[in-house]
């Protein structure tokens, strides 16, 4: 495929590519190829099943920007080459910490957000401070946090409020001015005229008729946004960014050419850890409530969009829109199966399936571009 | 990019006849039943059991829905999902009130006749604008149960949690605790879902607290390891035993007498009725004028024969 006929006046040490090799061969085609798969495949078999009105697209816009958000941190993490297992629980700790200090406490819910995030951030940073002093791998320390966190997020409501799920928040949370950064809707105006000019699905009855049914854009779905941009940027266009990779590539030369590693990590932790923070305070104030069991699993999920994305589970290779892409087809998969009408429980042979491929894709594009064997 | 392409291929060979089959659809009406149960919970296996037999019966199209790891938040998203697909009528569990009531009200007012079974109460359904309620009020249920034991000699008692982080099991040790007359504590225990956990969480309860007088199960997925643990610390047939739901082992129990009795909700209930209401409301305008209890029946060692024959399928 390599331009042989190089031009005389170029440099023969350097290998000739073409500019569509070039343009094509990246990290994140593996992502592109299946995002582009999967929808074909839905919009086939699933065309006229409500996937594609309104309310659909939102339903698999919303579940796709979850995964997102925890993949983003996810994905750098992992290309720093650490892992972080206590995600699931830390949603589910800091929905409780912000359901407990917001209706038990009755503290304003402006400040059990910043307050959560605080806490949050203090306990990625635990994690990744043990993980670099102790250098166990953060495999084991993390899958300690799943435990720990878990059993606080079950213990503190029963022994507070004598039950497991506490609700209310939403009403604590009206007219609160960084609440609606988390759980408002943007653009409702344009969807209103949408409605109005018949181009999208209005309710037919009840005391909402005739408003749209998706009467805005989820504040979630533009945190995704927001925070895919920044980690991409991150990590294409800043010294930092050379950081990460370095950090997970080899730690020990990273260090020897002057790379902070250790800093570079527990800031990874940090992140996955805002990340995992910021998905809880949307949720909490969506539904109004923190329950116990919130966010169970959420680690594999996040896991398994990044190396549908093309990330290397050991580290020093990665792409975040990649990751955003193994996010999106992760949502579509799991909704789209709904909507096809395929019995629910085969859901996991095909998320199975398409890891399986992913990752043989995956390598096989990895290996073009890095030339190792 | 050959090797795309040959992806691409494979993946359509391999998807085209699972998404062909499952696109064959009947004529009529669809139905889309959304549950709060997670994977592993063998009791749905009834619910799905008695709306498949009703779809049959009724020839429309009935469909199970549930999050996998039973986590609400991902079954409020079920739920937008099942309204988004245009179906006749949605018939929902309502585990939670603050986490559901928002998707199955949006359901409601686009146009989708929506059922609530199993959980929540008939307030909260009437609130939602719900056609009715099918289901065993859990407290209720609870306090019955412990009514019935109080009146059996039995004043403390342990009470086996297998879903702690749902507000209805702890419903159900509260009005059992009620029932007694004696306060809940730390009479419950969260014994998880591995029932080899379950077994060795319940026989540790029972060796530093030996003058239990009772065990409460919530379910099989309790019920059978607590069997296992009474059978192991010789407690079987002499500590006081009632369990919620029924199962294969808990049928067996009641015979032999380790189990005093089961409440039967009627899950079979709970799937067969809404789907044959919704039917006859959407073709002929007919719709009961009242809420429907499935249970609290109590399940004991006389008249177990058809209980038998039919566990862990229709029971």
């Amino acid at each position: 495929m390599s331009d042989t006929a190089a031009a005389p006046a170029s440099d023969e040490r350097i290998k000739q590519t073409s500019a569509l090799r070039k343009a094509l061969i990246r990290p994140e085609l593996g992502g592109i190829c299946g995002t582009v798969i999967v929808f074909v495949l839905f919009a086939i078999f699933a065309g006229d099943s409500g996937m594609f009105n309104s309310q659909g697209i939102l339903n698999w816009s919303v579940v796709s920007a979850q995964f997102m958000i925890i993949a983003v941190g996810a994905c750098l993490l992992m290309i720093a080459g650490e892992f972080d297992l206590s995600v699931g629980s830390m949603i589910g700790f800091a929905g409780m910490m912000i359901a407990i200090f917001t209706i038990t406490l009755g503290w304003p819910v402006w400040q059990a957000i910043i307050v959560t995030f605080a806490l949050c951030l203090a306990i990625g940073a635990l994690n990744g401070i043990i993980v670099v002093r102790t250098g166990l791998p953060s495999f084991i320390v993390t899958l300690a946090f799943l435990f720990i966190l878990r059993g606080f997020t079950i213990y503190l409501p029963q022994l507070i409020e004598r039950k497991t799920i506490i609700g209310g928040i939403d009403k604590a949370a009206e007219g609160d001015w960084l609440a609606a950064l988390f759980g408002g809707k943007v653009l409702s105006g344009l969807f209103t005229w949408l409605g109005d000019a018949g181009i999208i699905a209005v309710f037919e009855r009840g005391n909402r008729a005739g408003q749209p049914v998706v009467d805005g854009i989820p504040m979630l779905i533009i945190w995704a946004l927001v925070l895919v941009a920044f980690g991409h940027f991150v990590l294409t266009r800043t010294k930092f960014g050379n950081w990460i990779f370095a950090a997970g590539g080899d730690a020990q030369a990273a260090r020897y050419v002057g790379v902070p590693v250790n800093r570079v990590k527990i800031l990874m932790f940090m992140f996955t850890a805002f990340c995992a923070c910021v998905f809880a305070t949307c949720q909490v104030m969506e539904f109004g409530s923190a329950g116990a069991d919130r966010g169970l699993l959420k680690e594999f999920e996040a896991i398994i969009a990044v190396v549908i994305g093309g990330a290397l589970l050991t580290g020093g290779y990665g792409s975040v829109i990649g990751a955003a892409l193994g996010a999106l087809i992760f949502g579509v998969v799991q909704q789209g199966l709904f909507f096809a009408n395929v019995e629910s429980s085969l859901f996991r042979v095909f998320l199975g399936v398409i890891l399986l491929f992913a990752v043989v894709l995956n390598t096989y594009i990895r290996r073009m571009i890095t030339g190792e064997r | 990019m050959s090797l795309t392409k040959k992806l691409a291929l494979a993946v359509a060979v391999f998807a085209a006849p699972v998404l062909g089959a499952a696109t064959a659809s009947a004529e009529g009406e669809r139905y889309v039943l959304v549950s709060h149960a997670p994977d592993s919970d063998s009791w749905w296996n009834t619910i799905k059991n008695g709306i498949a037999l009703a779809g049959e019966q009724m020839g429309v199209e009935v469909e199970y829905r549930n999050p996998p790891t039973g986590d609400l938040a991902d079954m409020a998203r079920i739920i937008d999902q099942a309204a988004a697909s245009g179906p006749n009528g949605i018939i929902t569990t309502l585990a939670d009130y603050d986490v559901l009531s928002g998707p199955i009200k949006a359901a409601v007012d686009s146009g989708v006749d929506v059922i609530i079974i199993n959980s929540g109460t008939p307030e909260q359904a009437r609130d939602l604008g719900a056609l009715m309620y099918v289901g065993q009020p859990e407290y209720d249920a609870g306090y019955a149960a412990g009514l019935r034991a109080k009146g059996d000699g039995v004043g403390s008692f342990l009470c086996v949690n297998h879903y702690i982080s749902s507000p209805s099991s702890t419903e159900r040790c509260q009005g059992f605790a009620d029932g007694l007359g004696v306060e809940l504590g730390n009479q419950m225990i969260d014994a998880g879902q591995d029932p080899a956990e379950i077994k060795n969480r319940v026989m540790a309860y029972l060796n530093s607290n030996p003058d239990t007088d009772a065990v409460l199960t919530l379910g099989p997925t309790s019920a059978d390891p607590t069997l296992q643990a009474l059978d192991e610390n010789g407690m079987a047939g002499d500590i006081y035993f009632g369990t919620f739901d029924l199962g294969a082992n808990i049928v067996e129990g009641i015979k032999a007498g380790t189990i005093n009795w089961g409440i039967d909700q009627q899950p079979f209930l709970q799937a067969y009725l809404p789907v044959i209401v919704m039917t006859n409301y959407h073709r002929y305008g007919v719709l009961p004028g009242n809420n429907i209890n499935s249970g609290p029946g109590f399940v004991t060692a006389d008249a177990l024969e058809m209980v038998e024959k039919y566990a862990g399928e229709y029971r």
